[in-house]
């Protein structure tokens, strides 16, 4: 009997730790389903971002259609939706995972179950996924694939006895998992004369087509000319075009219906029309009810960015619109600084996507930026009874109108080797934190379980951590809402000015030593002047440290170089050109990377 | 062009071989590169031979720098400086330099090279103490350093530059003092006493990047420079550039032509040229040079930077710039150029403006880079 067509299809996912493989056994599937040859492959399909593939994570969620023949002979549409790999982009993991019926757990034979593995784990079991256990790199000289099975059954609690066992690098039992796929994942049920219903799990901007809308279909057809209706934003656009994701490149076919997986265009010019986790339906013939868990992303970190070169303020406005259109939980508005001049107060999901927007600036837009402390968004609660919202310190009211002032919190998870526990309790008390328990995981390895204050981990807090345990904590959090704080705006004096730029809110207790941090870290970046330069911590009126840096002695070039005059020209020519490059404050030059410098305030 | 005046030129020459490269060199020159001696040899004979108008100078200095030219044969010495008397008019008193490194010479090079017409030699010491000579990767030691001071004085040489340099790793301020202290003795014609630069390329700016180099402090190093000027002149030498120190009559007459912006004609790897208003440098692949391809770079100097290196360069000088000495080299008041430059250096101390002539303070000298920057 031959099978329906949605029996023929599947949509699914891979979950994996970091580098546990999931970018090669993806890369390794779509070779063996044959759509691509050897050397259309390249290295690493599903990741096409440059900066992706340097990090060695994903950003954007991609899917890819394969087409896989399995010992049946029968031909299955597999579907496989990528997923973004960090805890920033937590909401477009389960949108994605939402899009699926199932998930490939890959795990490390070597390395066993990770946080980060458990966390999506956790969320595809929250969206209903059949989850397979897959064990990879059986390949390695340390893999226990015994071992590890016992971690996912005793860790996950899924059964994992038959699970295959598999290298994705050497070729090896590959077949096993797509069996198991076409097997154990349920194929899609929808129907296709219902009402469109479908959920958007990723969107980016093509400059000839407009957005475009990655989508899975759970009822309903959509086609070229269909009046379509975003149920979130209320927007309304018609169909241009349909179709499905090959390897590396967009198909077009005639229609998509329900079970299937694809994109549309429909002429979009705002990706923020096409938000993840939205319903896609028909104008005139609404479903009824949208798909659940759509949420608008808010931005959890802001910083100042402003160029380095004061003319190439338009250019980084360019730059940032151009990010937007593929980046809608990026947001930003022009800023004034009196330091750093005009640029722009940036919001993003979390730390990683800060690095990752400014670091794309950088690299695609070629600007050299400066970027102010991140900071967090304060309630301050006014004696007049008003409450702000304060996402850039130097903002904050004068102390004698504040009331009181909330800070957001964040529950976080820290799993890690037990021999590491005491170090990382001592830093999470150190960055405030309030200890609500602990579980071992297994004898050798622990959750620690902290309500951490977020403006305590936007700072380095990940290297801090990493370094403390060498590599082997994770770290996972989600805001858990907002809590009073004594907190106070700390402001740095660079001879005896204040610079707007590196002022920053702390708490209460900790702002001396912030403070006399903040004066070391600048007095080691900003050179020597003909003059002595204080350099000053403060709160309000009252100064909590100081450093000095000394007069300039000496800056002389000895030698002649021979008669090469053009190269002592150049030389100072270059001294010159430093000098510009650098920010007056007063009659003080300061450094860009002064600004920079002082974000990063190691602990050790 | 005005073949009846003969105009004043100087004449360098570059020898790019070294027995070995010390830590701290980025000069261009090489220590495995003997077997390119003889090549080398004729391609700066050919390079001499075809320069263009050579009627049209008097050369009153020449230098053979290096690298190390001591290193050199007798015979690689002389027949390049037999080519330029050969080919150039060089003038009864022109001051002939070679520089050299001791355990390179012996009594009979260094007869050889006086009878040449060399009539002033340039010894590298650096430092008086041997642990500090290995450290900064020189191959001789302190007593080399004495026993090829006596064979220059025995063969005659009565103009002798000695090389010092401080702020070197592990040098403290006993060392340097023992160092100038040291030289005194002999009584040197000149001494040059250079200031470590951390040159990037070189080992030493390696180790520095791995902060495995012992640098020493500004303060330091500037202690170090107050005493070797206070001692110097105490015992009657005149410092006359920022680095440099001679005699009465015995300033580097060689030198002073770059400070002063007067012309000179460089010859060799990597040597640069200033001739009428152009600056030429020569290329700096060795094989392309001995295939006779010289020259790699010409560049006019504009106005604005003839002004400047006029500054710049002039302003090495202990003396100072004489306010109509640039009114005559460019027929306009340095004033109507740097007036607001001038004033705001005077104002910080670095610069005085009296009796026409324009030079740097004390404290102009230890920071004559952030006055020259503003010159640009």
């Amino acid at each position: 009997m031959s099978l329906s067509r949605q029996e023929k299809i599947r949509n699914f996912s891979i979950i994996a730790h970091i580098d546990h493989g999931k970018s090669t056994l993806a890369d390794r599937m779509i070779q063996k389903s044959g759509l691509l040859t050897e050397r259309e492959m390249q290295e690493q399909v599903l990741d096409n971002m440059e900066l992706e593939r340097e990090r060695g994570i994903t950003i954007k969620a991609q899917a890819v259609r394969l087409v896989y023949k399995n010992s049946d002979d029968e031909e299955y549409i597999l579907n496989l939706i990528d997923t973004p790999g960090h805890v920033d982009f937590n909401y477009e993991v389960s949108r994605s995972l939402a899009a699926c019926d199932g998930a490939v757990l890959v795990v490390d034979a070597a390395q066993g179950v990770e946080a980060q593995t458990l966390a999506n784990v956790y969320l595809a079991l929250d969206n209903e996924l059949e989850v397979i256990p897959v064990i990879n790199k059986i390949d390695l000289p340390s893999a226990e694939p015994e071992r590890v099975k016992d971690e996912i059954e005793d860790i996950i609690g899924l059964d994992a006895q038959n699970a295959p066992l598999i290298s994705a690098k050497a070729d090896i039992n590959i077949d096993e998992v797509f069996e198991k796929v076409i097997k154990e994942i349920p194929s899609p049920k929808g129907d296709e004369t219902a009402p469109l219903k479908a959920l958007i799990f990723d969107s980016f901007y093509d400059a000839y087509k407009g957005v475009i809308v990655f989508m899975r279909i759970f009822d309903g057809t959509v086609k070229k000319g269909t009046k379509i209706k975003f149920m979130a934003t209320e927007k309304e656009f018609e169909t241009v075009e349909v179709g499905f994701f090959g390897p590396g490149r967009f198909i077009p076919c005639d229609e998509l219906k329900a079970g299937e997986v694809g994109y549309l265009t429909a002429s979009i010019k705002n990706v923020s029309d096409t938000r993840i986790g939205d319903t896609v339906t028909e104008a005139q013939r609404p479903t009824e009810n949208a798909l659940s868990g759509y949420k608008k992303v808010n931005p959890m970190v802001y910083c100042g960015i402003f160029p380095a070169d004061g003319a190439k303020y338009q250019d980084l406005r360019d730059a940032l619109e151009k990010l937007q259109l593929n980046d809608a939980s990026l947001q930003f508005e022009p800023e004034t600084s009196v330091a750093l001049g005009f640029g722009f107060r940036c919001g993003f999901l979390g730390l990683l996507h800060l690095e990752i927007v400014q670091e794309r600036l950088e690299r695609e837009y070629n600007l050299d930026l400066v970027t102010t402390a991140p900071s967090v968004i304060y309630k301050i609660y006014m004696t007049n009874g008003d409450m702000i919202n304060l996402s850039n310190p130097s903002d904050m009211p004068d102390p004698s109108v504040i009331l009181k002032m909330e800070e957001p919190v964040v529950s976080a998870e820290i799993i890690l080797p037990s021999d590491y526990i005491g170090t990382v309790m001592e830093l999470c008390q150190q960055r405030r934190g309030e200890y609500i328990g602990m579980d071992y995981l297994e004898q050798t390895r622990a959750v620690l379980k902290y309500n951490l204050p977020l403006n305590e981990i936007i700072y380095d807090f990940f290297d801090v951590l990493k370094s403390r345990t060498r590599g082997y904590a994770s770290f996972d959090y989600e805001l858990k809402g907002y809590q009073e704080a004594k907190l106070v705006k700390l402001d740095m004096l660079v001879n005896r000015e204040v610079v707007d730029a590196l002022s920053f809110i702390v708490h209460e207790q900790n702002a001396a030593d912030r403070g006399r941090k903040m004066a070391e870290k600048l007095k080691k970046e900003i050179p020597r002047h003909l003059f002595e330069i204080p350099i000053q911590a403060a709160i309000g009126n009252k100064i909590i440290a100081r450093e000095t840096v000394s007069a300039m002695r000496k800056d002389v070039l000895a030698k002649c170089y021979g008669g090469d005059i053009t190269r002592k020209r150049k030389l100072l020519e270059k001294q010159k050109e430093g000098k510009k490059r650098m920010r007056q404050i007063g009659s003080v030059e300061v450094p860009q990377s002064a600004f920079m410098s002082v974000l990063k305030l190691d602990d050790e | 062009m005005d073949y009846s005046e003969n105009n004043d030129l100087s004449l360098y020459i570059h020898v790019p071989f070294c027995a070995s490269k010390c830590l701290y060199c980025d000069f261009l020159s090489f220590s495995d590169k003997n077997a390119y001696f003889e090549d080398y040899k004729k391609a700066v004979i050919n390079e001499i031979k075809s320069f263009t108008n050579k009627q049209k100078y008097k050369v009153n200095t020449i230098f053979i720098g290096g690298g190390t030219p001591s290193l050199m044969s007798e015979n690689f010495i002389c027949d390049i400086l037999e080519c330029i008397y050969n080919n150039f008019h060089i003038t009864n008193n022109a001051e002939i330099t070679i520089e050299t490194n001791p355990v390179t010479v012996d009594k009979k090079k260094a007869n050889c090279f006086k009878k040449a017409g060399i009539n002033r030699v340039s010894i590298g010491l650096q430092a008086w103490q041997n642990h500090i000579l290995k450290i900064i990767g020189r191959i001789h030691t302190r007593d080399q350093f004495l026993e090829c001071f006596n064979i220059m004085r025995n063969a005659g040489f009565d103009n002798i530059n000695i090389d010092i340099m401080f702020s070197l790793p592990k040098q403290s301020e006993n060392d340097w003092e023992e160092t100038v202290e040291n030289i005194l003795v002999l009584e040197p014609e000149h001494v040059s006493a250079y200031s470590l630069i951390i040159e990037e390329k070189t080992p030493f700016y390696k180790l520095y990047e791995e902060n495995k180099l012992d640098v020493v402090s500004d303060d330091i190093d500037r202690n170090m420079y107050e005493f070797v000027k206070k001692k110097l002149k105490e015992n009657g030498y005149i410092h006359y550039e920022i680095s440099n120190f001679a005699k009465n009559g015995f300033e580097c007459r060689h030198n002073i032509v770059y400070w002063k912006r007067k012309e000179y004609a460089g010859f060799g790897l990597g040597a640069h040229s200033f001739i009428n208003g152009k600056r030429y440098s020569n290329t700096i692949n060795i094989d392309e040079y001995i295939k006779f391809n010289y020259i790699a770079e010409t560049e006019k100097i504009g106005l604005r930077d003839s002004y400047a290196e006029f500054m710049f360069l002039g302003l090495r000088m202990i003396e100072g710039i004489e306010r109509k000495s640039f009114k005559n080299e460019f027929g306009i008041d340095i004033d109507n150029v740097y007036k607001n430059e001038i004033e705001k250096n005077i104002k910080n101390g670095l610069l005085t403006d009296k009796n026409g002539v324009i030079k740097l303070t004390n404290k102009g000298i230890d920071l004559s880079n952030v006055v020259f920057a503003e010159f640009l």
